[in-house]
This record gives structure tokens, C-alpha cells and sequence, in this order.
């Protein structure tokens, strides 16, 4: 047993130090750092640093651009970034598509669109979930069939995909299509690329609990789709889905979020007084304070075992949930403990204050602004990506092979 | 990164593991837990032999272990077999005795096993606060007396020397506490022995002028150095009876039927063990943080064992509870080893503190960064 990182692990993290010191733009961190609102101009200007630096896609093998990294050092690379508070990169193209493309995408699927990933060209969407597929994902209806015209084989697709992040920034989609209603549902699936250009694709906002335009309805109406842009095998969407859910398990605990979100919490829990004296030293609130840390560290190492194992190529998906469950109710955690610290200034919200260049006055201290937005936008976590619920059963039924 | 154990370290725990499986069966540990003694000589040479005591050692005092992983790989078959042994009073006392320098041909005995030790600390009004030590050392000609109270002793009764803690000054704080070695056999010491919830026995002590052997003047670094080691010791106890209830609760669910399915097609109870599954697992991971910063500097270590006992005294309710509850009524019953790993587990959470304890412990420590 041995926690330690190697020597040259230790180095590349200096390395990582360095260069974030010298290309992270104060202006990016300083937002980050204050809760403030990210625009697209500023995702995109991290995502070219990042690019120039050719630290991009840290999960993509060196021949088609990517850093080629040790699972150690992808996770020496998320926490430092998150410590650093660096925009947590838009991981629809990068972590989610490109790697689908790479094992099962044609030659020319990958010579198109994985460059276009990397030097920003092709903002991607996910087109997963539908109104009536949720948790239940391989019940989803949205139909791709196939045909023949002038200008070629197509499919023509029709449908509606829902909670579809960051869809009104995006150039493309990826989607799970029906091409099949024999068999069972999972067998008639299959994976579309399709451009969000193309005649009768709509984009409408959903407003979330905070506020926030962040996700959106996305309509398919008579969508005319290339054939070239099926990924792989008509029907073996499935098996395409399921890798992609799988494939990123170095970052799907969000240690290094939680690490950079519990020094800001502690932060706050020194500046608030209670009593005539730190929020931080109140027995109750320091016991919540101490649980969460301790909860975080073990899950530090839990991570760092997951990550060992993966990298011996075992294939653990009860690991996997495990992080996604404890992960997502750490930073759930760490957000309530923030919005519970402020006291009655947990209330105000100007959401006007979270624009850069907002030059009111501060309602309470400045922490103040974000806190219960973040909170209420963080309830998120616990649903997305299998909701805490079904990975609980992913666990138990790998555990007894039912 | 490296999570396996090292090959020696593999071997020993592989052939440790192995002798309990045959050797120490459930039956057997029960007729030993049930025993007048409430231990076994015969099993304790067994043991030594085997070099189980040795690997709680370092080499320079005599031993071939005694880093945090030794103890750990050593303490986590020991939960599995339930054993009742007196091996954390060897851990404990014998590593006091090798840091405070001195004790060769003591610690050689406690090795090979010729000799019993217990560790005698807590009284019965300090409920886990080290530095609440009401036993009084007094000067006697050459040496020293003891009188005081010593509280639930594990195996008191097996011991040959009782390591004690006492004032020698100061009413109270870190200072002024003294290590003493006591005979068992001495006068002015007594033992009410007593049989444990859990298994095994443990023992008041009274000390009335018991003649004693002073091990060290200023002795609460060795103490809480002790104590560290006592707590990954039971961090790993308990890691080896959460695996075993963790095994035998899947196998019931897949076992066990009603409604004319096995009960782990049930989603309620799917989800209690999606959770069992993952609290071990975060148990485990504080348990090797603490093995990990037991041989380190002392904030750090200190940090890591609070963290690690009170993850320990946590998780370990929730294991041992829902393990009872998953199985139903015969999770009840004194006829399943499961019943016997969940009262052990849940009495670990009484020993060196529990998870209100160190959940304080580890805010005090934080706060005097």
C-alpha cells in the first residue's frame, strides 16, 4: 500500500501548477471562484487555451489528439484545474462523443469530427432523454427511418429529446434513435450525429428552478439525416450508449469540485459569526462542517482505488456508481452547508449580481449572491447521469448477479 | 498509487486466514468465547508461532512489522474470524513498551507468546478522553504504587503484566502522566472479570498500592501513539467483519425466497444494500488513511485515526443494523455467525472512542491548525 503519487506524477502536477498560473485568465477564475455566470465566449476561450496547450482530451489517446495520460495524472489534472477554479470543461464532445467515435466510429467519422472537438468548430449536445424516457432510457421513441432520394441514403427522424444541456450554444447533436420496434427495446437503438442546422430541428428553453437557461426541448420534425452520420451498427446504439455512460470514471466523483467548493465553504464558515464567534467553531455546524470533510477524504481514496483498479483494466460498474452516489451527495452537502451558513442572507437573490461587471451594492456579504442558486442548481446532480436511485440498483445487481 | 499489500505481508495475512478457517471455526470461537477464560493459550501459541504477535512489531524492537499495514492486514482476518484473542492489548501495551525503549526481553516474550499483556487506560469516568486519569502514582522507596480504577479491559484476566496509565502529576491535561508496568499477581491489584456482549471478556482493575515498575515519566505521547494503533487495528477488525456481513447478506438475498422470488429482486432491498456496499467501502478508504498516517507526524496521524473511527462507528451501525434487517427474523437468532459479526462490529464503535468522539477530535484537531 502506498498513497503516494510517484516523483514524476508529482512533477507533472508542478507542471500543471505552473501553467495554470500563467494561462488561467484571472478574469475565467475570478468568476468561477465567486459563483459568478460563465458565458459561451468564456467556455470557448478556456477550451482554446486548453487546446493550444494540447491538454484538451485527457481521455483520447495521443493519435487522435489527445494527452495520452495515466489515469493518475487525468486525476492530478481534474483536481488541480478545480482547485485552480478553472470552468469545468463542456464535456459533451470531449468525454462523451469523442470517445464513442473512437472505438466505434468509421475512419472518416473520426478524421471529421474529432479535430473539429478539439479546436472548438463543433459545439456538442447530448440527445439522450425524452419526455417519456427518463431513468427508463431504452424506452425512448424518437424515430429515425431509413430511406433513399436524389442526393442519397438518410434517415428521417421524428421525435422530441429533453434536458438537453448548454443544446441552444450547440452546432451538433448526438442522439439514441428508434430504428427498430422488434425485439426488445434495447435492440433497436442506434446512435445519430445529427447538425442542429438541418430544417425542422428546434432548440426551446426550459427554465430551471434557479432561473437559469441551462437546458432545453430539442424537436425533431421530418429531420432529413445523412446515413454517413450513424455511428457504428443500425440497432447497436445500446451497446454504443452504454460505453459512453461507462467510459469516464476518472472525474464522475467530482473530487476535485468538492475540494475547491469545501475551502470556499470553509471560507465562510470562518467570515459568519454566530454567537460572537466563527460559524466554523459552533459545535453543530462544525460537526456538519467535519462530516462532510471526512466523508470527502475517504472519498479521495475510495477514487484514487477506483481509478488503480480501472487502470489494471478491471471493469467495475458498482465502483463506478458508488463515486457518482457518495460524489454527487458531497457536493450536494457542501452546497447546502454553504446556503445553510449565510443565515437570512441565504434569501436575497439578484440574479443581475452573478453577471460579470455588476457594480450594485451587495445584499449581506458577497459570498452572499450565488450561494442558493448553486444549491437549488446542484439538486441536479443526484438525478442526471442515472439518478442516485438506479445506480443503487446498478450496484446491487452487479454485486449478487441476479 | 498502490493498494495492494506487499508480497510478505500477502503471505502472512493469506496463511493467517488460512489457520482461522480451520482452526478457528465458528464453533470453536464460540466455545472459546464462552470459556471460563474467555481465551485460548493453546490458540495464543498457535499464533506466536505463526508470527502474528511478531508482525505487530517493528524489526528494532525485535519484531518483522508494526506499520500501519501490518497491523492492518493482520486485524482484518482477525475481525473476519471473530477472534477473541488478547491481541490488541499485545498491539497496544507492546508498543508503548518498544517506544518507551528498554523492554527487550519483555517484548521478546510478548512475541514468541510466553507473555500476556494488557492495556490499562481508561477509567470510568473518562468515556474516551485520554487525558482523564484519575489513578495517583506514589513514590515507594525504589519504586512506585498505584491506586486507582481502570476500566472494561479487554482480557484483563489473560494478561501475565498490565501496562496502566497514572498521575504522577497535575490534576488533569496531557502532563504528568506516567506508564506503569503492574504483575498481575501483585498485591493491591484486583480484577472483576466479566463477560463481554460481544465475545470474550474484559475487567475492572483496582489498584490499591499495587507496587509498579515505571515505563516512562512523561508518557501521553506513547499513549496516544498507542492508542492510534489500537484504533487502525479496530478499523481493520471491523473492515473484515463488514466484508463478512456484506458476503453473507448477498448470499442470503440471492438465496432466500418470498413471493416466489429470491428477495434481492426487490428494489427496497436493493437500495439498503447498494448502500451497505458503498459505506463499507468508504470505511475501507478511511482505514487505509489511517494505516497510511500512522507511522507519520502526529497531527496528521491524529487527523486520519479520529477520521477513520469515527467513519468506522458510522458505518459500522448502518452495516450491522441493515445486514439484522435484511436477513429478517433469523438475522435475530444466536445460531448465525452474522448476528455474532454485527454485536462485534457494533461494540468496536465502544472502544478508543466512538463516532461523536472523534467527530469532535477531528474539529478540535482542525481548529488548532
Amino acid at each position: 500500500m502506498d498513497l503516494r503519487f510517484t516523483p514524476e506524477e508529482e512533477a507533472f502536477r508542478a507542471e500543471v501548477r505552473q501553467f495554470l498560473k500563467e494561462k488561467l485568465p484571472s478574469r475565467i477564475s475570478g468568476k468561477v471562484r465567486t459563483g459568478k455566470r460563465l458565458t459561451k465566449q468564456d467556455a470557448e476561450e478556456w477550451h482554446a487555451i486548453l487546446h493550444e496547450r494540447g491538454w484538451l482530451a485527457t481521455h483520447w489517446p495521443k493519435e487522435y489528439g489527445g494527452t495520452g495520460w495515466s489515469v493518475a495524472q487525468a486525476h492530478i489534472f481534474d483536481v488541480e484545474t478545480a482547485l485552480a477554479h478553472a470552468p469545468r470543461l463542456v464535456p459533451f464532445g470531449l468525454s462523451m462523443l469523442g470517445p464513442v467515435l473512437i472505438k466505434y466510429g468509421s475512419e472518416a467519422q473520426k478524421r471529421h469530427y474529432l479535430p473539429r472537438i478539439l479546436d472548438g468548430t463543433d459545439w456538442w449536445c447530448q440527445g439522450y432523454s425524452e419526455p417519456g424516457a427518463g431513468s427508463d432510457l431504452a424506452s425512448l421513441k424518437t424515430s429515425a427511418v431509413r430511406g433513399t432520394d436524389a442526393d442519397g441514403d438518410h434517415y428521417i427522424v421524428n421525435g422530441q429529446k429533453t434536458w438537453t444541456t448548454l443544446g441552444q450554444y450547440a452546432d451538433m447533436i448526438f442522439c439514441l434513435v428508434r430504428t427498430s420496434t422488434e425485439g426488445k427495446k434495447q435492440e433497436g437503438i442506434s446512435f445519430l450525429l445529427i447538425d442542429m442546422k438541418t430544417p425542422g430541428v428546434e432548440v426551446r428553453p426550459i427554465i430551471l428552478l434557479d432561473g437559469e437557461h441551462e437546458v432545453n426541448e430539442v424537436f425533431f420534425t421530418d429531420v432529413r439525416v445523412p446515413a454517413e452520420n450513424l455511428v457504428g451498427e443500425e440497432n447497436k446504439g445500446w451497446t454504443y450508449a452504454k460505453y459512453l455512460l461507462t467510459y469516464e470514471r476518472t472525474n464522475i466523483a467530482g473530487v476535485g469540485a468538492s475540494m475547491a467548493a469545501f475551502a470556499h465553504l470553509k471560507q465562510i464558515a470562518q467570515s459568519q459569526r454566530k454567537n460572537g464567534r466563527p460559524l466554523a467553531e459552533d459545535p453543530l455546524f462544525a460537526a456538519r462542517l467535519a462530516r462532510v470533510e471526512i466523508d470527502l477524504e475517504n472519498m479521495k481514496t475510495t477514487n484514487l482505488r477506483v481509478l488503480a483498479s480501472a487502470g489494471e483494466g478491471m471493469a467495475a460498474m458498482e465502483l463506478t456508481a458508488m463515486l457518482k452516489i457518495r460524489g454527487t451527495e458531497i457536493r450536494q452537502e457542501i452546497t447546502s452547508l454553504a446556503r445553510r451558513a449565510l443565515g437570512p442572507y441565504a434569501q436575497p437573490f439578484v440574479s443581475e449580481a452573478l453577471d460579470e461587471g455588476f457594480n450594485g451594492e451587495p445584499i449581506g456579504p458577497e459570498y452572499a449572491a450565488p450561494a442558493s442558486a448553486h444549491y437549488f442548481n446542484n439538486r441536479k446532480l443526484s438525478i442526471y447521469g442515472g439518478s442516485n436511485e438506479v445506480q443503487r440498483e446498478i450496484i446491487t445487481k452487479a454485486l449478487l448477479e441476479l | 498509487m498502490d493498494f495492494s499489500y506487499s508480497e510478505d505481508r500477502r503471505m502472512l495475512a493469506d496463511t493467517l486466514g488460512r489457520y482461522l478457517q480451520q482452526r478457528y471455526p465458528i464453533e470453536t470461537r464460540h466455545r472459546i468465547s464462552g470459556s471460563e477464560a474467555g481465551w485460548s493459550p493453546e490458540q495464543w501459541a498457535a499464533l506466536a508461532e505463526l508470527g502474528v504477535v511478531g508482525a505487530l512489531f517493528a524489526e528494532d524492537a525485535g519484531g518483522f512489522g508494526g506499520d500501519g499495514f501490518d497491523i492492518a492486514a493482520l486485524f482484518e482476518q482477525l475481525g473476519k474470524a471473530l477472534v477473541v484473542e488478547p491481541f490488541l492489548g499485545a498491539l497496544m501495551a507492546g508498543r508503548a513498551l518498544a517506544s518507551a525503549g528498554g523492554q527487550e526481553e519483555l517484548i521478546g516474550e510478548i512475541i514468541s507468546g510466553s507473555t500476556i499483556l494488557a492495556f490499562a487506560h481508561e477509567e470510568p469516568q473518562s468515556h474516551y478522553d485520554l487525558t482523564e486519569v484519575a489513578t495517583r502514582a506514589e513514590r515507594s522507596g525504589d519504586g512506585w504504587t498505584l491506586t486507582g480504577a481502570k476500566s472494561v479491559v479487554p482480557q484483563a484476566e489473560a494478561a501475565d503484566q498490565i501496562l496502566v496509565s497514572a498521575r504522577i502529576g497535575g490534576a488533569s491535561g496531557e502532563q504528568g502522566i506516567g506508564l506503569f508496568l503492574v504483575d498481575a499477581k501483585s498485591s493491591g491489584l484486583s480484577i472483576r472479570g466479566y463477560p463481554l456482549i460481544d465475545g470474550g471478556r474484559g475487567g475492572e482493575v483496582t489498584l490499591r498500592d499495587a507496587p509498579a515498575t515505571l515505563v516512562a515519566e512523561d508518557g501521553f505521547a506513547l499513549i496516544e501513539d498507542a492508542v492510534a494503533a489500537g484504533i487502525v487495528a479496530l478499523c481493520w477488525e471491523a473492515v473484515g467483519i463488514m466484508d463478512a456481513l456484506k458476503r453473507d447478506t448477498l448470499d442470503y438475498l440471492r438465496t432466500r425466497k418470498q413471493f416466489g422470488v429470491p428477495i434481492g429482486k426487490f428494489q427496497a432491498l436493493q437500495h439498503r444494500m447498494a448502500t451497505v456496499a458503498l459505506e463499507i467501502e468508504q470505511a475501507r478508504s478511511a482505514a487505509i488513511n489511517a494505516a497510511d498516517a500512522l507511522g507519520g507526524d502526529r497531527k496528521r496521524r491524529e487527523r486520519a485515526v479520529s477520521a477513520a473511527k469515527y467513519t468506522i462507528g458510522r458505518a459500522g451501525t448502518i452495516v450491522a443494523e441493515e445486514a439484522i434487517q435484511m436477513h429478517g427474523g433469523i438475522g435475530m437468532t444466536w445460531e448465525l455467525p452474522l448476528s455474532h459479526h454485527a454485536k462485534r462490529l457494533t461494540m468496536i464503535g465502544h472502544q478508543l472512542g466512538d463516532e461523536d468522539h472523534h467527530l469532535a477530535r477531528f474539529t478540535a484537531l482542525g481548529l488548532a491548525a
